[in-house]
C-alpha cells in the first residue's frame, strides 16, 4: 500500500486504471439507466415514481461510501503522513457532498408524491442531512488555513470524529420508528426486491462508483500539478535567469518566498 | 490531579478577572430565548409547547459562542506551546480547560434555564427534569466543543467555522435533552433519555480529550 504513496507510481497506476474506469462507468450507466427508466416494471403501488429510487439509493450509498473513504484517507494521512492520502481525502469531500445532496434532493422529489411532503424530520433524513453538514464543515475547515498542510490535518481529525454518524445513518431505520422504509437490499435473508429492479440498482451503483474513481483521479492529478507549479514558481522567484519566464507577481507567494 | 486543579484554578481566575464572560453567555441565552415569543407570537399554549426545545437550542448556541476563548487566548500568547512542551499530558490540560469552561458557561445556563422556562410558560412538572438533563448534557457540549475549538486554532474566520463544525455534533444531545423534558411534561418517565445522555457524556469524556489534545498538537506544531 505504501508503494502507491509515491505520486509518480500513483500517476502511472491512475493512467492505467482511467480507460477501464471510463469504459465501465459509461457502459453500466447506459445499461443501468435504460433498465431503470424503460425496461424495468413500474411498482404496483408507487407507479413510475419508483424510478427515482434508481438514482436515490445508489447516491445514498455513495454518500456514505465517500465519507468512509475520506475518513480512512484522513486516518492514513495522520498515521503514516502519506501526502497522497491527504490529497485523496480532500478530493473526495466535494464528490461525496454532491452525492449526498443528490440523495436528499431526489428523496424529497420522491417524497412529495408518495408521502405528501417534501421533507419530514425523520431519523434517516436528518442523519443524512447531518452527513451533508459534516462534508461542508470538512471542506470549510480544510480551506480555512494559510498552510494547506495544517488544513488537511485538522480536516482529517474532523473526518474521523464524524465517522460516528455513518452507523447512525445506516441503522437509523432500525433504531427509530421512522417514515423511511427499512433496508431492502443489504439485509439478512437476502434482498426483498425483485431481480428486475435489483439489476438496474446495482448497475447504477457500479456506474456511480466508476464515476467517483474517474473524478477522484482527475482531482488528484490536478492537485499534484498545482503543487508542482507552485513549487516551480517558488523556486523561480529567487533566480533571475535570463530568458526564464518571470512568474506573475503574487503578494501571497512573494511573502512565502522571502 | 494537582495539575488538573492548577489548570482549572488558573482558568477560573482568568474568567473571573476578565469578568463579564460568563455573564455575557447568560445574557445571550436570555436574549435569544426572548426572541422566540416575538417570532412565534405570545400565545401561552404555543410557547409552553416549544419551551423545552427553545431553551435547549438557546443553551446550545450560548455554549458554542463561548468556545472560542477556551484555547484561543492561550494559543495567541504562547501559553499553549509551553503547556504542550511540559511533561503534563495534554489530555489533562484539555480536561481542566473543559471543566473550567463548563463551570463558567454550563453551570450559569442551568441556573438561568428554569427562569426562562417560567417566562415561556412551561409546566412546572418539567423543571426538575430540565435541570437534570442540562446537568448531564452541558458537560458533553463543552467536551464536544473543545474538539472544534482546538481544530480551528489559527484558522481564518474561526468563529463562523466552529459553528459549522460543532453544531452538527451537538444534535444528539439536543434530541435527547429536549426529549427528556417532553417526556416529563407528558408525565412519562424521562429516565431513558437521561441515561442515553449519560452514555453520551461518558463517551465524550473518554474520547473528546484525546481528539482535542491531538488537534492542539497539530496547532502548536
Amino acid at each position: 500500500m505504501h508503494r502507491f504513496a509515491k505520486p509518480s507510481v500513483f500517476l502511472r497506476l491512475a493512467s492505467a486504471v482511467m480507460p477501464w474506469a471510463v469504459g465501465i462507468t459509461v457502459l453500466t450507466l447506459a445499461v443501468g439507466l435504460y433498465l431503470a427508466l424503460v425496461a424495468s416494471p413500474a411498482d404496483y403501488q408507487q407507479g413510475d415514481t419508483v424510478r427515482i429510487m434508481y438514482i436515490h439509493v445508489p447516491a445514498a450509498w455513495m454518500g456514505l461510501f465517500c465519507y468512509v473513504g475520506m475518513a480512512i484517507c484522513g486516518a492514513m494521512s495522520l498515521i503514516w503522513k502519506h501526502p497522497l492520502a491527504d490529497i485523496a481525502a480532500r478530493a473526495t469531500a466535494p464528490i461525496g457532498a454532491t452525492f449526498t445532496a443528490l440523495c436528499l434532493i431526489t428523496g424529497s422529489l420522491w417524497g412529495e408524491p408518495m408521502w405528501g411532503t417534501w421533507w419530514v424530520w425523520d431519523a434517516r433524513l436528518t442523519s443524512m442531512l447531518i452527513l451533508l453538514f459534516l462534508y461542508l464543515g470538512y471542506m470549510a475547515l480544510v480551506n480555512a488555513f494559510d498552510d494547506p498542510e495544517r488544513g488537511s490535518k485538522a480536516g482529517s481529525a474532523l473526518a474521523l470524529v464524524g465517522v460516528i454518524n455513518v452507523p447512525i445513518v445506516k441503522f437509523s431505520v432500525d433504531w427509530w420508528n421512522t417514515l423511511h422504509q427499512p433496508a431492502s437490499v443489504a439485509r439478512m435473508g437476502g434482498p426483498s426486491i425483485d431481480p428486475s429492479m435489483l439489476w438496474p440498482l446495482f448497475l447504477i451503483a457500479i456506474g456511480f462508483t466508476g464515476y467517483y474513481v474517474i473524478v477522484l483521479i482527475l482531482r488528484i492529478r490536478l492537485e499534484l500539478n498545482e503543487r508542482r507549479i507552485r513549487a516551480l514558481q517558488l523556486s523561480g522567484i529567487g533566480e533571475d535567469a535570463p530568458g526564464s519566464v518571470q512568474p506573475v507577481y503574487n503578494p501571497e507567494q512573494a511573502g512565502a518566498g522571502e | 490531579m494537582k495539575i488538573l486543579i492548577a489548570i482549572l484554578a488558573r482558568d477560573l481566575r482568568l474568567a473571573l478577572r476578565q469578568g463579564a464572560d460568563s455573564i455575557m453567555v447568560v445574557a445571550f441565552f436570555i436574549v435569544t430565548t426572548t426572541l422566540f415569543p416575538f417570532g412565534v407570537g405570545p400565545e401561552a399554549n404555543i410557547l409552553a409547547r416549544i419551551a423545552s426545545g427553545v431553551i435547549w437550542v438557546s443553551a446550545l448556541l450560548a455554549a458554542m459562542l463561548s468556545l472560542e476563548r477556551v484555547f484561543q487566548t492561550d494559543f495567541e500568547d504562547g501559553t499553549l506551546e509551553l503547556l504542550s512542551l511540559s511533561p503534563v499530558p495534554l489530555e489533562l490540560v484539555v480536561l481542566g480547560k473543559v471543566l473550567a469552561h463548563w463551570l463558567t458557561t454550563g453551570l450559569p445556563l442551568i441556573i438561568a434555564a428554569p427562569l426562562m422556562a417560567v417566562m415561556l410558560n412551561m409546566n412546572s412538572a418539567g423543571f426538575g427534569t430540565l435541570m437534570l438533563a442540562m446537568l448531564v448534557g452541558t458537560p458533553a457540549l463543552s467536551l464536544i466543543g473543545a474538539i472544534g475549538a482546538a481544530l480551528i486554532l489559527g484558522a481564518r474566520r474561526g468563529g463562523v467555522l466552529v459553528s459549522l463544525l460543532v453544531l452538527p455534533l451537538y444534535i444528539p444531545v439536543l434530541i435527547f435533552g429536549a426529549g427528556a423534558v417532553e417526556a416529563a411534561l407528558l408525565g412519562l418517565p424521562a429516565g431513558e433519555h437521561i441515561q442515553i445522555m449519560g452514555a453520551i457524556l461518558l463517551l465524550t469524556l473518554a474520547l473528546a480529550p484525546l481528539a482535542a489534545a491531538r488537534a492542539l498538537r497539530l496547532a502548536v506544531e
